[in-house]
Protein backbone atom coordinates (compact mmCIF):
# COMPACT_ATOMS: atom_id res chain seq x y z
CA UNK A 1 0.00 0.00 0.00
CA UNK A 2 1.18 3.49 -0.93
CA UNK A 3 2.95 5.30 2.08
CA UNK A 4 2.26 9.14 2.09
CA UNK A 5 5.07 10.02 4.08
CA UNK A 6 7.14 8.88 1.06
CA UNK A 7 6.59 12.16 -0.49
CA UNK A 8 6.42 14.11 2.37
CA UNK A 9 9.73 13.23 3.40
CA UNK A 10 11.07 13.54 -0.36
CA UNK A 11 10.29 17.19 -0.60
CA UNK A 12 11.29 17.56 3.19
CA UNK A 13 14.87 16.41 1.91
CA UNK A 14 14.57 18.32 -1.28
CA UNK A 15 14.26 21.84 0.94
CA UNK A 16 17.00 21.23 3.30
CA UNK A 17 19.12 20.14 0.81
CA UNK A 18 19.25 23.75 -0.83
CA UNK A 19 17.66 25.97 2.37
CA UNK A 20 18.85 26.42 5.92
CA UNK A 21 16.47 25.26 8.75
CA UNK A 22 14.42 27.91 9.66
CA UNK A 23 13.78 28.71 5.64
CA UNK A 24 13.19 24.96 5.61
CA UNK A 25 10.03 25.04 8.25
CA UNK A 26 8.60 27.84 7.18
CA UNK A 27 7.93 26.87 3.32
CA UNK A 28 6.74 23.59 5.05
CA UNK A 29 4.76 25.53 7.13
CA UNK A 30 3.15 27.80 4.07
CA UNK A 31 3.13 24.57 1.99
CA UNK A 32 0.80 22.63 5.09
CA UNK A 33 -1.31 25.91 4.84
CA UNK A 34 -1.84 25.93 1.11
CA UNK A 35 -2.45 21.80 0.88
CA UNK A 36 -5.26 22.57 3.87
CA UNK A 37 -7.29 25.27 2.25
CA UNK A 38 -6.50 23.68 -1.49
CA UNK A 39 -8.26 21.06 0.10
CA UNK A 40 -10.65 22.40 1.83
CA UNK A 41 -12.18 24.11 -0.92
CA UNK A 42 -12.12 21.43 -3.39
CA UNK A 43 -14.25 19.11 -0.72
CA UNK A 44 -16.87 22.14 -0.42
CA UNK A 45 -16.67 22.67 -3.86
CA UNK A 46 -17.26 19.16 -4.76
CA UNK A 47 -19.97 18.29 -1.95
CA UNK A 48 -21.95 21.84 -2.95
CA UNK A 49 -22.25 20.35 -6.67
CA UNK A 50 -22.96 16.85 -5.08
CA UNK A 51 -25.30 17.83 -3.14
CA UNK A 52 -27.41 19.70 -5.44
CA UNK A 53 -27.24 17.16 -8.28
CA UNK A 54 -28.61 14.45 -5.37
CA UNK A 55 -30.93 16.27 -4.42
CA UNK A 56 -32.92 17.14 -7.83
CA UNK A 57 -32.52 13.53 -8.80
CA UNK A 58 -34.65 12.42 -5.98
CA UNK A 59 -37.07 15.20 -6.55
CA UNK A 60 -36.99 13.81 -10.41
CA UNK A 61 -35.28 17.33 -11.63
CA UNK A 62 -32.30 17.61 -13.56
CA UNK A 63 -30.27 19.96 -11.36
CA UNK A 64 -27.44 22.56 -12.48
CA UNK A 65 -26.52 21.00 -15.81
CA UNK A 66 -25.75 24.64 -17.45
CA UNK A 67 -22.23 25.29 -16.73
CA UNK A 68 -19.76 23.50 -18.11
CA UNK A 69 -20.09 19.64 -18.56
CA UNK A 70 -22.83 18.61 -16.68
CA UNK A 71 -22.84 21.64 -14.52
CA UNK A 72 -19.40 20.68 -13.27
CA UNK A 73 -18.00 23.97 -12.27
CA UNK A 74 -21.47 25.28 -11.37
CA UNK A 75 -20.22 25.78 -7.56
CA UNK A 76 -17.56 27.25 -8.78
CA UNK A 77 -19.76 30.04 -10.55
CA UNK A 78 -21.59 30.24 -7.05
CA UNK A 79 -18.64 31.01 -5.23
CA UNK A 80 -17.14 33.98 -7.87
CA UNK A 81 -20.83 35.18 -7.63
CA UNK A 82 -20.22 35.12 -3.63
CA UNK A 83 -17.13 37.49 -3.82
CA UNK A 84 -18.41 40.12 -6.11
CA UNK A 85 -21.78 40.36 -3.67
CA UNK A 86 -22.01 43.38 -1.32
CA UNK A 87 -21.64 42.63 2.17
CA UNK A 88 -24.48 44.29 3.70
CA UNK A 89 -23.98 45.12 7.74
CA UNK A 90 -27.26 46.08 8.70
CA UNK A 91 -28.38 48.74 11.46
CA UNK A 92 -28.06 48.21 15.26
CA UNK A 93 -26.45 44.89 14.83
CA UNK A 94 -23.75 43.92 17.45
CA UNK A 95 -21.13 44.87 15.01
CA UNK A 96 -18.00 43.31 16.80
CA UNK A 97 -19.50 39.90 17.33
CA UNK A 98 -21.76 39.95 13.81
CA UNK A 99 -17.88 40.11 12.14
CA UNK A 100 -16.36 37.54 14.65
CA UNK A 101 -18.98 34.60 14.20
CA UNK A 102 -17.89 33.49 10.63
CA UNK A 103 -14.49 33.24 11.96
CA UNK A 104 -14.99 31.29 14.93
CA UNK A 105 -17.05 28.76 12.54
CA UNK A 106 -14.94 28.37 10.17
CA UNK A 107 -11.97 28.30 12.75
CA UNK A 108 -13.51 24.85 14.34
CA UNK A 109 -14.43 23.70 10.96
CA UNK A 110 -10.72 23.91 9.17
CA UNK A 111 -8.95 22.48 13.08
CA UNK A 112 -11.22 19.58 12.60
CA UNK A 113 -10.90 19.21 8.73
CA UNK A 114 -6.90 19.39 9.60
CA UNK A 115 -7.14 16.45 12.31
CA UNK A 116 -8.77 13.67 10.56
CA UNK A 117 -6.52 10.86 9.13
CA UNK A 118 -6.86 11.13 5.62
CA UNK A 119 -4.59 8.29 4.10
CA UNK A 120 -1.80 6.35 5.04
CA UNK A 121 1.11 8.56 6.56
CA UNK A 122 -0.95 11.56 5.68
CA UNK A 123 -2.08 12.90 9.27
CA UNK A 124 -1.72 16.26 9.95
CA UNK A 125 -2.55 16.91 13.61
CA UNK A 126 -2.05 13.42 15.18
CA UNK A 127 -2.93 14.10 19.25
CA UNK A 128 -2.67 11.26 21.52
CA UNK A 129 -6.19 12.62 22.42
CA UNK A 130 -7.11 13.17 18.98
CA UNK A 131 -11.00 11.77 18.93
CA UNK A 132 -11.74 14.08 22.04
CA UNK A 133 -10.01 16.75 20.56
CA UNK A 134 -12.01 16.84 17.42
CA UNK A 135 -15.33 16.55 19.30
CA UNK A 136 -14.13 19.47 21.43
CA UNK A 137 -13.15 21.88 18.58
CA UNK A 138 -16.21 20.84 16.39
CA UNK A 139 -18.56 22.52 19.09
CA UNK A 140 -16.86 25.29 19.52
CA UNK A 141 -18.82 25.63 16.16
CA UNK A 142 -21.79 26.16 18.42
CA UNK A 143 -20.65 29.21 20.00
CA UNK A 144 -20.10 30.91 16.42
CA UNK A 145 -23.76 30.46 15.32
CA UNK A 146 -25.23 31.32 18.66
CA UNK A 147 -23.41 34.42 18.41
CA UNK A 148 -24.37 35.34 14.78
CA UNK A 149 -27.78 34.92 15.65
CA UNK A 150 -27.83 36.23 18.37
CA UNK A 151 -26.13 39.62 17.03
CA UNK A 152 -27.61 40.00 13.93
CA UNK A 153 -30.73 41.86 15.75
CA UNK A 154 -33.64 39.86 13.86
CA UNK A 155 -35.91 37.49 15.86
CA UNK A 156 -36.19 34.44 13.47
CA UNK A 157 -32.37 34.46 13.67
CA UNK A 158 -32.11 34.89 17.64
CA UNK A 159 -34.74 32.13 17.18
CA UNK A 160 -32.61 29.87 14.90
CA UNK A 161 -29.47 30.18 16.92
CA UNK A 162 -30.88 29.21 19.96
CA UNK A 163 -32.89 25.68 18.22
CA UNK A 164 -29.74 25.42 16.77
CA UNK A 165 -27.60 25.70 20.39
CA UNK A 166 -30.21 23.64 22.28
CA UNK A 167 -30.01 20.82 18.97
CA UNK A 168 -26.31 20.97 19.06
CA UNK A 169 -25.64 20.47 22.32
CA UNK A 170 -27.84 17.71 22.89
CA UNK A 171 -27.13 15.91 20.37
CA UNK A 172 -22.92 16.64 21.19
CA UNK A 173 -23.53 14.09 24.14
CA UNK A 174 -24.40 10.89 21.79
CA UNK A 175 -21.29 11.65 19.40
CA UNK A 176 -19.21 11.81 22.83
CA UNK A 177 -21.18 8.64 23.88
CA UNK A 178 -20.77 6.68 20.55
CA UNK A 179 -17.01 7.77 20.30
CA UNK A 180 -16.35 6.75 23.95
CA UNK A 181 -17.81 3.22 23.07
CA UNK A 182 -14.97 2.88 20.32
CA UNK A 183 -12.28 3.98 22.69
CA UNK A 184 -13.35 1.68 25.47
CA UNK A 185 -12.72 -1.26 22.87
CA UNK A 186 -9.64 -0.07 21.35
CA UNK A 187 -8.33 1.27 24.53
CA UNK A 188 -6.59 4.54 22.55
CA UNK A 189 -8.16 8.42 21.16
CA UNK A 190 -5.86 8.41 18.74
CA UNK A 191 -7.02 9.06 15.51
CA UNK A 192 -4.53 7.16 13.43
CA UNK A 193 -4.04 4.24 15.92
CA UNK A 194 -7.40 3.53 16.34
CA UNK A 195 -7.04 3.57 12.20
CA UNK A 196 -4.28 1.09 12.39
CA UNK A 197 -6.15 -1.31 14.80
CA UNK A 198 -8.38 -1.86 12.71
CA UNK A 199 -5.97 -4.16 10.17
CA UNK A 200 -7.45 -6.70 10.71
CA UNK A 201 -10.95 -5.91 11.07
CA UNK A 202 -13.38 -2.62 10.74
CA UNK A 203 -14.78 -1.91 14.07
CA UNK A 204 -18.09 -2.34 13.02
CA UNK A 205 -17.43 -5.96 11.97
CA UNK A 206 -14.74 -6.69 14.82
CA UNK A 207 -16.86 -4.47 17.45
CA UNK A 208 -19.64 -7.00 18.11
CA UNK A 209 -23.36 -5.72 18.58
CA UNK A 210 -22.33 -2.47 20.69
CA UNK A 211 -19.98 -1.07 17.98
CA UNK A 212 -23.01 -0.95 15.13
CA UNK A 213 -25.67 0.33 17.72
CA UNK A 214 -23.03 3.23 18.15
CA UNK A 215 -22.89 3.46 14.27
CA UNK A 216 -26.27 3.61 13.52
CA UNK A 217 -26.46 6.11 16.98
CA UNK A 218 -23.38 8.29 15.74
CA UNK A 219 -24.64 9.14 12.53
CA UNK A 220 -28.23 10.04 13.23
CA UNK A 221 -26.36 12.49 16.11
CA UNK A 222 -24.43 13.23 13.44
CA UNK A 223 -27.10 14.17 11.08
CA UNK A 224 -28.37 16.75 13.95
CA UNK A 225 -25.12 17.80 14.65
CA UNK A 226 -25.00 19.32 11.17
CA UNK A 227 -27.96 21.00 11.22
CA UNK A 228 -28.93 18.99 8.37
CA UNK A 229 -31.89 16.53 6.93
CA UNK A 230 -34.56 16.22 9.26
CA UNK A 231 -32.85 18.21 12.01
CA UNK A 232 -32.83 21.32 9.85
CA UNK A 233 -35.14 23.16 12.31
CA UNK A 234 -32.25 26.13 13.06
CA UNK A 235 -32.67 27.27 9.51
CA UNK A 236 -36.30 26.02 8.68
CA UNK A 237 -36.70 28.15 5.30
CA UNK A 238 -40.38 28.18 5.48
CA UNK A 239 -40.96 29.24 9.24
CA UNK A 240 -37.75 31.46 9.64
CA UNK A 241 -36.66 32.48 6.56
CA UNK A 242 -32.96 31.57 6.98
CA UNK A 243 -32.34 31.12 10.53
CA UNK A 244 -29.04 32.46 12.25
CA UNK A 245 -27.42 33.75 9.08
CA UNK A 246 -30.47 35.94 7.86
CA UNK A 247 -28.84 38.80 8.23
CA UNK A 248 -25.89 37.79 6.71
CA UNK A 249 -24.72 38.03 2.86
CA UNK A 250 -22.19 37.84 0.22
CA UNK A 251 -19.05 36.23 1.68
CA UNK A 252 -20.42 36.29 5.31
CA UNK A 253 -23.33 33.75 4.73
CA UNK A 254 -20.61 31.74 2.24
CA UNK A 255 -18.51 31.12 5.35
CA UNK A 256 -21.90 29.84 7.08
CA UNK A 257 -22.46 27.78 3.93
CA UNK A 258 -18.98 26.28 3.30
CA UNK A 259 -18.92 25.24 7.44
CA UNK A 260 -22.02 23.48 7.10
CA UNK A 261 -20.93 21.32 4.27
CA UNK A 262 -17.56 20.84 5.60
CA UNK A 263 -18.83 19.82 8.84
CA UNK A 264 -21.03 17.17 7.12
CA UNK A 265 -17.48 16.21 5.38
CA UNK A 266 -15.94 15.95 8.82
CA UNK A 267 -18.77 14.16 10.68
CA UNK A 268 -18.79 11.33 7.93
CA UNK A 269 -15.10 11.34 8.02
CA UNK A 270 -14.65 10.74 11.90
CA UNK A 271 -17.69 7.72 11.59
CA UNK A 272 -15.30 6.46 8.70
CA UNK A 273 -12.21 6.59 10.85
CA UNK A 274 -13.88 5.27 14.00
CA UNK A 275 -16.25 2.46 12.75
CA UNK A 276 -15.74 1.77 9.55
CA UNK A 277 -11.60 1.55 9.37
CA UNK A 278 -10.15 4.91 7.69
CA UNK A 279 -8.42 3.85 4.96
CA UNK A 280 -8.23 0.72 5.44
CA UNK A 281 -9.32 -1.36 2.75
CA UNK A 282 -12.41 -4.22 3.21
CA UNK A 283 -10.75 -7.61 3.55
CA UNK A 284 -12.00 -10.45 3.72
CA UNK A 285 -11.02 -13.73 5.93
CA UNK A 286 -9.55 -16.49 3.51
CA UNK A 287 -10.24 -14.40 -0.24
CA UNK A 288 -6.07 -13.95 -0.54
CA UNK A 289 -6.75 -13.23 -3.80
CA UNK A 290 -9.37 -10.55 -2.97
CA UNK A 291 -7.34 -8.96 -0.41
CA UNK A 292 -4.37 -8.57 -2.75
CA UNK A 293 -6.66 -6.86 -5.11
CA UNK A 294 -7.74 -4.39 -2.40
CA UNK A 295 -4.73 -3.44 -1.50
CA UNK A 296 -3.94 -1.88 -4.84
CA UNK A 297 -6.70 1.08 -4.35
CA UNK A 298 -4.74 4.01 -2.84
CA UNK A 299 -5.63 4.58 0.80
CA UNK A 300 -6.82 7.90 0.00
CA UNK A 301 -9.44 6.54 -2.11
CA UNK A 302 -10.02 4.03 1.00
CA UNK A 303 -10.75 7.05 2.63
CA UNK A 304 -12.91 9.37 0.46
CA UNK A 305 -14.78 6.43 -0.77
CA UNK A 306 -16.22 5.48 2.30
CA UNK A 307 -16.77 8.97 3.59
CA UNK A 308 -18.43 9.73 0.44
CA UNK A 309 -20.86 6.59 1.08
CA UNK A 310 -21.89 8.19 4.30
CA UNK A 311 -22.63 11.70 2.98
CA UNK A 312 -24.98 10.09 0.71
CA UNK A 313 -26.33 8.71 3.15
CA UNK A 314 -26.69 11.59 5.11
CA UNK A 315 -28.03 13.51 1.77
CA UNK A 316 -30.75 10.76 1.61
CA UNK A 317 -31.95 11.59 4.73
CA UNK A 318 -32.35 14.99 4.08
CA UNK A 319 -34.84 14.50 1.41
CA UNK A 320 -36.18 11.68 2.39
CA UNK A 321 -37.50 12.23 5.74
CA UNK A 322 -40.00 15.13 6.88
CA UNK A 323 -38.68 17.92 9.21
CA UNK A 324 -39.36 16.78 13.15
CA UNK A 325 -40.80 19.65 15.98
CA UNK A 326 -38.24 20.58 18.48
CA UNK A 327 -40.58 18.67 21.27
CA UNK A 328 -39.93 15.03 18.82
CA UNK A 329 -36.00 16.26 17.93
CA UNK A 330 -35.37 16.76 22.36
CA UNK A 331 -37.51 13.84 22.92
CA UNK A 332 -35.35 11.52 20.34
CA UNK A 333 -32.32 12.25 22.19
CA UNK A 334 -32.58 12.97 25.72
CA UNK A 335 -35.43 9.97 26.12
CA UNK A 336 -33.90 7.70 23.30
CA UNK A 337 -30.57 7.98 21.93
CA UNK A 338 -29.07 8.69 25.27
CA UNK A 339 -30.12 5.81 27.67
CA UNK A 340 -29.43 3.41 24.32
CA UNK A 341 -26.51 4.67 24.15
CA UNK A 342 -25.44 4.90 28.41
CA UNK A 343 -26.61 1.22 28.21
CA UNK A 344 -24.68 0.32 24.98
CA UNK A 345 -21.44 1.94 26.26
CA UNK A 346 -21.79 -0.27 29.34
CA UNK A 347 -22.42 -3.21 27.15
CA UNK A 348 -19.21 -2.68 24.99
CA UNK A 349 -17.40 -2.29 28.84
CA UNK A 350 -18.48 -5.65 29.77
CA UNK A 351 -17.38 -7.25 26.56
CA UNK A 352 -13.95 -5.70 27.22
CA UNK A 353 -13.87 -6.01 30.55
CA UNK A 354 -14.94 -9.73 30.99
CA UNK A 355 -13.72 -10.54 27.50
CA UNK A 356 -16.92 -11.67 26.19
CA UNK A 357 -15.86 -11.87 22.61
CA UNK A 358 -17.27 -14.80 20.26
CA UNK B 1 5.19 19.47 17.12
CA UNK B 2 1.06 18.92 17.15
CA UNK B 3 0.92 21.88 18.75
CA UNK B 4 3.05 23.91 16.20
CA UNK B 5 1.15 22.42 13.53
CA UNK B 6 -2.19 23.97 15.14
CA UNK B 7 -1.10 27.22 15.36
CA UNK B 8 -0.53 26.99 11.58
CA UNK B 9 -3.63 25.57 10.77
CA UNK B 10 -5.38 28.10 13.25
CA UNK B 11 -3.15 31.11 11.23
CA UNK B 12 -4.50 29.61 7.45
CA UNK B 13 -8.48 29.57 8.94
CA UNK B 14 -7.69 33.24 10.37
CA UNK B 15 -6.20 33.91 6.91
CA UNK B 16 -9.01 32.58 4.54
CA UNK B 17 -11.55 34.38 6.24
CA UNK B 18 -9.63 37.57 6.13
CA UNK B 19 -8.42 37.62 2.74
CA UNK B 20 -11.53 36.53 1.47
CA UNK B 21 -13.51 39.06 3.40
CA UNK B 22 -11.14 41.59 2.30
CA UNK B 23 -11.10 40.90 -1.55
CA UNK B 24 -15.26 40.69 -1.63
CA UNK B 25 -15.08 44.30 0.04
CA UNK B 26 -12.29 45.48 -2.05
CA UNK B 27 -14.43 44.14 -5.18
CA UNK B 28 -17.87 44.25 -4.17
CA UNK B 29 -20.11 47.07 -5.27
CA UNK B 30 -21.78 49.19 -2.41
CA UNK B 31 -24.76 51.50 -2.68
CA UNK B 32 -26.74 53.01 -0.18
CA UNK B 33 -30.37 52.93 0.45
CA UNK B 34 -32.61 53.51 3.69
CA UNK B 35 -34.28 50.29 3.50
CA UNK B 36 -30.88 48.12 3.84
CA UNK B 37 -30.73 48.31 6.88
CA UNK B 38 -33.68 47.04 8.29
CA UNK B 39 -34.08 43.85 9.85
CA UNK B 40 -35.94 40.99 7.45
CA UNK B 41 -38.39 39.37 9.36
CA UNK B 42 -40.13 39.13 6.35
CA UNK B 43 -40.79 42.29 4.85
CA UNK B 44 -43.09 43.70 7.99
CA UNK B 45 -41.53 46.27 9.95
CA UNK B 46 -39.76 45.05 12.88
CA UNK B 47 -41.14 45.70 16.31
CA UNK B 48 -39.69 45.98 19.51
CA UNK B 49 -36.05 45.27 20.14
CA UNK B 50 -34.77 41.66 19.56
CA UNK B 51 -32.54 41.69 22.42
CA UNK B 52 -35.28 40.09 24.67
CA UNK B 53 -36.40 37.84 26.99
CA UNK B 54 -36.40 34.11 25.89
CA UNK B 55 -37.73 31.00 26.69
CA UNK B 56 -36.43 28.54 29.45
CA UNK B 57 -36.84 25.48 28.14
CA UNK B 58 -33.89 26.35 25.73
CA UNK B 59 -31.33 26.89 28.78
CA UNK B 60 -33.00 24.04 31.26
CA UNK B 61 -31.51 21.62 28.06
CA UNK B 62 -28.32 23.84 28.72
CA UNK B 63 -28.18 22.64 32.23
CA UNK B 64 -28.77 19.48 31.81
CA UNK B 65 -25.94 19.33 28.85
CA UNK B 66 -23.57 21.00 31.49
CA UNK B 67 -23.85 17.93 33.82
CA UNK B 68 -23.86 15.38 30.93
CA UNK B 69 -20.88 16.91 29.03
CA UNK B 70 -18.52 17.14 31.88
CA UNK B 71 -19.60 13.58 32.69
CA UNK B 72 -18.02 12.66 28.84
CA UNK B 73 -14.80 14.60 29.59
CA UNK B 74 -14.24 12.62 32.69
CA UNK B 75 -15.11 9.08 31.21
CA UNK B 76 -12.57 9.79 28.21
CA UNK B 77 -9.64 9.25 30.81
CA UNK B 78 -10.48 5.92 32.00
CA UNK B 79 -12.00 4.48 29.03
CA UNK B 80 -8.19 4.59 27.62
CA UNK B 81 -7.01 2.23 30.37
CA UNK B 82 -10.46 0.22 31.17
CA UNK B 83 -8.64 -2.79 30.18
CA UNK B 84 -6.02 -2.31 32.71
CA UNK B 85 -8.58 -0.98 35.91
CA UNK B 86 -10.79 -4.18 34.84
CA UNK B 87 -13.63 -4.59 37.10
CA UNK B 88 -12.40 -2.37 39.94
CA UNK B 89 -12.32 0.68 37.61
CA UNK B 90 -15.82 -0.85 36.21
CA UNK B 91 -17.38 -0.85 39.70
CA UNK B 92 -15.83 3.22 40.17
CA UNK B 93 -17.17 4.39 36.85
CA UNK B 94 -20.49 2.58 37.63
CA UNK B 95 -21.48 4.35 40.83
CA UNK B 96 -20.47 7.44 39.67
CA UNK B 97 -22.72 6.82 36.43
CA UNK B 98 -25.40 5.67 38.70
CA UNK B 99 -25.63 9.17 40.91
CA UNK B 100 -25.82 11.23 37.21
CA UNK B 101 -28.52 9.03 35.94
CA UNK B 102 -30.53 9.58 39.85
CA UNK B 103 -29.90 12.88 37.89
CA UNK B 104 -31.61 11.97 34.80
CA UNK B 105 -34.11 9.94 35.86
CA UNK B 106 -35.02 13.17 38.47
CA UNK B 107 -34.79 15.65 35.66
CA UNK B 108 -36.95 13.42 33.80
CA UNK B 109 -39.57 12.70 36.48
CA UNK B 110 -40.16 15.84 37.18
CA UNK B 111 -40.70 16.93 33.81
CA UNK B 112 -37.44 18.66 32.72
CA UNK B 113 -37.34 17.02 29.44
CA UNK B 114 -40.94 17.93 28.15
CA UNK B 115 -40.89 20.80 25.95
CA UNK B 116 -43.75 22.83 27.26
Amino acid sequence: MFDFSVITGWVDRMLRSFLPEEATVLVEFVMIGVAILLGYAVIALVLIYTERRVCAFFQCRVGPNRVGPWGLTQSFADMIKMLTKELITINNVDRFLFNLAPFIVIIASVISFSCLPFAKGLELIDFNVGAFFVMAVSSMGIVGILLAGWSSNNKYSLIGAMRSGAQMISYELSIGMSILTIIVFTDTAQLSLIVANQADGWFIFKGHVPAFIAFMIYLIAGTAETNRGPFDLPEADSELTAGYHTEYSGMHFGFFYLAEYLNMFIVAGMATTLFLGGWMPLYIPGWDGFNRAMDFIPSLFWFLGKTGVLIFIMMWFKWTFPRLRIDQLLTLEWKYLLPINLVNMFVMVMVVVFEWHW
Amino acid sequence: MNFTLLVVVLITAIALVAIALGVARFISPRSFNGQKGEAYECGIPTRGKSWMQFKVGYYLFAILFLMFDVETVYLFPWAVIVKETGVDGLYCILFFMAVLILGLAYAWKKGALEWK
